[in-house]
C-alpha cells in the first residue's frame, strides 16, 4: 500500500524533520552547485537547525552538512512522509 | 618537465597533500576556498624532477566563480601529464560526480580518497580495489594529514606518470554526459564498493555545534571567543614584544654603539638611530606575529569560520553581504590581501566588490602591532588591552557603515549555499608551518621596504643637516607644516603625520618611523610617546591608522582583483575620508567633553 505523501518546500521543514528531495527549481548555476553538494531527486534530507533572525538553515544530506538561506531552500521541493 | 595537477572539490585536502609532497607551505584551512590561485612546487619522483600544481577546488567542471575559472584556464592552457584527483572519502557519495565529469576529458588520472582517517571514524567502508575495477582508474585510500597510505599513493603517482593511461579515449565522451547518466554511473560504482551507515553516529561535531550554533548563545559565544583570543594575544604577546625590544636596545648600547663610534656622526645616526632603531623596533613584533598566526591557524583549521558564516549571515544579508563576506573580514584580521583574494569564491561581481570595499577595514596583524605598542605606552596596564579590543569594534563598525552606505550601488542576489565541514584540529606540524611561513613573510617585508622606509624617514627628519633633527626646519617638518591644517583638527602632530604618510606603504613602518623620528627604541620610545601625547591624541591617531588605506599591497590587490581603477580609487578616497571624519568626531568630541 502506498503511504500518503505531502509536497512541501524545504524552507517549511522544522529542525529535526526530514524528507525526500523531489525537485530543484533554480537557475542553472545554482542547480549545478546544489547537484555537486548532493542535492539530487530521491535523496534523503534532514533539517538540523535554523539560524536566528531568519538566518540560514543547516541541512544534512548523507554525510554532508550544508548551510543555505531560506530563499534558496524555498526553491527545493521535498516530500514529507 | 612533467606536470602533475591536483584537482578536486574544495576542502578535500589538496593543499595538505601538496605540502606533504613538496614540503611547501601552501595555506591550509578547514574552509572551502582557502586556495584561490595556482601554486606550484617541484619534487624528485622516480629520478625525474616533476612539477606539482595545487589548484583551487572546483565543485563541477561548469563552475562560474573566479576561483573555478582559474582551474578551467589552467587546464585549457596546459594539459597536465597527470591529474591527481583528490576526493573526500567521507563524502564519496556526492564527490564521485566530479570524478565522473573529469573522466570525460581524456586525462591521465590517479584518484586519492583522502581523509581515510575520518571515513573510518564515521564507519564508512570503501573498497578501493573494487572501485578501481568499476571505473578503470587507479584509486587509493589515504590521509594527507596523518600520512596513512601516502607511500602507496606516491608510488602509484610515479607509475601513472611513467605509463600514461588515458581515461576515456572515445570521442563520444568529449560531449558532456547528461546528469542522469552520471547519476546512474554513480550508483553503479557506489553500490558496488562503498558502505555508509544510514545515520551518522552522534559525534563530537554534532555535540559542539549544539552549543556553538545555539540560537541564543551562538553569537555571545562567538564574541566571547574573539574577545578571549585578542586578550590572549595582548596578554602574552605584549610583554614578549617589549622584552625583545629592550634586548635590542641593550645590544645597541653594549655592542653596536661602541663598534661604530669611530664613524662620522651623520653615518652613525643613520645606521643606529635610523636603520637599527627602526628595524629593531619592528622586529620586536615577531613573537606577536607568531602567536597571532598560531591562533589564526587554529581558528581556521577548526572549521569555526563556517560556523561564523552561519551565525552572521542574517545580519550580513541586511547589509547586502553574506556569511562568506563576514568570514573574509575575519580572515582579514591576519592580512587583508588573502582575504581580498578569498572573495573569488563569490559569483556575483557586485557582491564581490562590496565585500572588497569592506575588507580593508579589517584590523590586520600589521595594524595590531601599532595598536599594541601605542596602547601599552599610553594606557594603564588594565585598560590597554581594552583599548585594542575597542579598535576591533571600530573595525567592524567601519565595515558595517560602509556596507550600509554603498549596498544600494552594489545590489546582488547571489545565493548563499555553503558546506559546513566537521570540526578538525591542526597538527603541530601544520601550526608550525603556518607560523614559520608568516615569520618568513614578515622578515621578507622587513628586509625590503621596511628598511627602505626607515631610511627615508631618517633622511626626511635629519636633512638638511643644519636643522635640529625632527624639528620644524627639516624636510619632514615642512611636509608636516604643510599638512598641518588637515591634521591639527584631529590632534595629530607633525611627527605623527610623517609616520602616517609612510604607513601608507605598510603599517609596520609606522612604529619604525616613530623610532627613527624620536631616535629611540623599546621602552625609551614608549616613554617619549607618553610624554608627547595624551590618550585622546593617541586614540585619534590609532583610529586614523585603523581606517585609512592599510598598505600598498592591499591597494595593488584591490586593483588586480577588481580590474577597475575607478573602484580602487573609490576605496582609497572613501577610507581616507572615513578615517579623517571618525578621528575628527572622536577628537573634537573628547575635547568638548573636557578630556
Ligand atoms: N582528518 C583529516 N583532515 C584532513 C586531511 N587532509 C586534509 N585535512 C584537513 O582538511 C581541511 C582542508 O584541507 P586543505 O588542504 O586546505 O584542502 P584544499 O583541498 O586545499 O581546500 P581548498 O583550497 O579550499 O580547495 C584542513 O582542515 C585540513 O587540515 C586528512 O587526511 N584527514
Ligand atoms: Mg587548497
Amino acid at each position: 500500500m502506498k503511504t500518503p505523501e505531502f509536497t512541501h518546500s524545504l524552507s517549511d521543514l522544522a529542525p529535526g524533520e526530514s524528507a525526500t528531495i523531489v525537485s530543484i527549481q533554480t537557475d542553472d548555476a545554482l542547480r549545478q552547485r546544489l547537484l555537486a553538494l548532493g542535492f539530487r531527486a530521491g535523496k534523503h534530507i534532514e533539517v538540523i537547525r535554523r539560524a536566528s533572525f531568519s538566518g540560514p538553515l543547516q541541512v544534512r544530506i548523507g554525510t554532508t552538512d550544508i548551510l543555505l538561506r531560506r530563499q534558496e531552500a524555498a526553491k527545493i521541493t521535498v516530500n514529507k512522509p | 618537465m612533467k606536470r602533475i595537477a591536483l584537482l578536486g572539490m574544495p576542502n578535500t585536502g589538496k593543499s595538505t597533500l601538496f605540502n606533504r609532497m613538496t614540503g611547501g607551505a601552501a595555506r591550509v584551512g578547514n574552509w572551502p576556498g582557502i586556495t584561490v590561485d595556482l601554486l606550484s612546487g617541484h619534487i624528485l619522483l622516480g629520478g625525474d624532477m616533476v612539477e606539482i600544481i595545487d589548484l583551487p577546488g572546483i565543485y563541477d567542471i561548469h563552475g562560474f566563480s573566479e576561483d573555478e575559472q582559474v582551474v578551467r584556464h589552467f587546464l585549457h592552457d596546459n594539459i597536465p601529464d597527470l591529474a591527481v584527483v583528490v576526493l573526500n572519502a567521507t563524502q564519496i557519495e556526492r564527490q564521485l560526480s566530479l570524478l565522473l565529469q573529469l573522466r570525460q576529458y581524456n586525462l591521465n588520472m590517479v584518484v586519492l580518497l583522502n581523509m581515510a582517517d575520518e571515513a573510518k571514524k564515521f564507519g564508512i567502508t570503501i573498497d578501493a580495489a573494487k572501485m578501481t575495477e568499476a571505473l578503470g582508474i587507479p584509486i587509493f585510500l589515504m590521509s594527507a594529514k596523518y600520512g596513512n597510505g601516502y607511500q602507496d599513493a606516491v608510488h602509484a603517482i610515479g607509475k601513472a606518470l611513467r605509463y600514461n593511461t588515458p581515461g576515456m579515449a572515445e570521442n563520444l565522451r568529449s560531449q558532456l554526459e547528461p546528469e542522469t547518466h552520471i547519476e546512474e554511473e554513480m550508483s553503479r560504482v557506489l553500490d558496488h564498493a562503498v558502505q555508509v551507515p544510514a545515520r551518522l553516529p552522534d559525534n563530537l561535531t554534532a555535540q559542539l555545534d549544539r552549543l556553538m550554533l545555539h540560537p541564543l548563545l551562538g553569537l555571545p559565544i562567538f564574541f566571547g571567543i574573539m574577545y578571549l583570543l585578542f586578550q590572549g594575544i595582548f596578554f602574552f604577546g605584549q610583554p614578549l614584544q617589549s622584552a625583545v625590544g629592550d634586548f635590542f636596545n641593550w645590544l645597541r648600547e653594549l655592542l653596536l654603539a661602541p663598534a661604530l663610534s669611530s664613524l662620522p656622526p651623520v653615518i652613525q645616526g643613520l645606521l643606529l638611530d635610523g636603520i637599527y632603531n627602526g628595524v629593531a623596533t619592528v622586529s620586536a613584533f615577531i613573537p606577536i606575529i607568531v602567536l597571532f598566526f598560531l591562533f589564526m591557524a587554529i581558528v581556521e583549521d577548526t572549521g569555526y569560520l563556517s560556523r561564523a558564516a552561519f551565525l552572521m549571515d542574517a545580519l550580513m544579508s541586511r547589509l547586502g553581504l553574506d556569511g562568506r563576506s563576514f568570514v573574509m573580514l575575519l580572515m582579514g584580521f591576519g592580512c587583508n590581501v588573502p582575504a581580498l583574494m578569498g572573495t573569488r569564491v563569490m559569483r556575483s561581481r557586485s557582491l564581490r566588490l562590496l565585500s572588497m570595499l569592506v575588507i580593508p577595514f579589517s584590523l590586520c596583524s600589521a595594524r595590531l602591532q601599532v595598536f599594541v605598542f601605542i596602547s601599552a605606552a599610553l594606557f594603564a596596564p588594565g585598560s590597554a588591552a581594552l583599548a585594542v579590543f575597542s579598535l576591533y569594534l571600530f573595525s567592524f563598525a567601519s565595515a558595517i557603515l560602509t556596507a550600509l552606505i554603498f549596498k544600494r550601488h552594489f545590489q546582488n542576489n547571489e545565493p548563499f549555499v555553503l558546506e559546513l565541514p566537521p570540526y578538525r584540529f591542526p597538527t603541530l606540524r601544520q601550526m608550525w608551518l603556518r607560523g614559520w611561513h608568516e615569520v618568513y613573510h614578515f622578515v621578507h617585508r622587513a628586509s625590503k621596504f621596511i628598511i627602505l622606509g626607515v631610511v627615508f624617514v631618517w633622511l626626511l627628519t635629519h636633512l638638511p643637516t643644519s636643522a635640529t633633527p625632527a624639528g620644524p626646519d627639516t624636510w619632514a617638518g615642512h611636509v608636516g607644516a604643510w599638512l598641518h591644517p588637515l591634521f591639527e583638527p584631529i590632534g595629530i602632530s607633525a611627527e605623527l603625520t610623517i609616520a602616517l604618510i609612510f604607513g601608507f606603504v605598510a603599517k609596520e613602518i609606522v612604529i619604525g618611523s616613530l623610532a627613527v623620528i624620536y631616535g629611540l627604541g623599546g621602552h625609551a620610545l614608549s616613554h617619549a610617546l607618553a610624554i608627547q601625547l595624551d590618550w585622546v591624541q593617541a586614540y585619534s591617531f590609532m583610529l586614523f591608522t585603523l581606517i585609512y588605506t592599510p598598505c600598498l599591497s592591499t591597494v595593488a590587490t584591490l586593483r588586480s582583483e577588481s580590474k577597475s581603477i575607478r573602484f580602487t580609487l573609490l576605496s582609497l578616497v572613501w577610507s581616507l575620508a572615513l578615517a579623517w571624519l571618525t578621528s575628527l568626531a572622536f577628537y573634537q568630541g573628547a575635547r568638548a567633553l573636557g578630556y
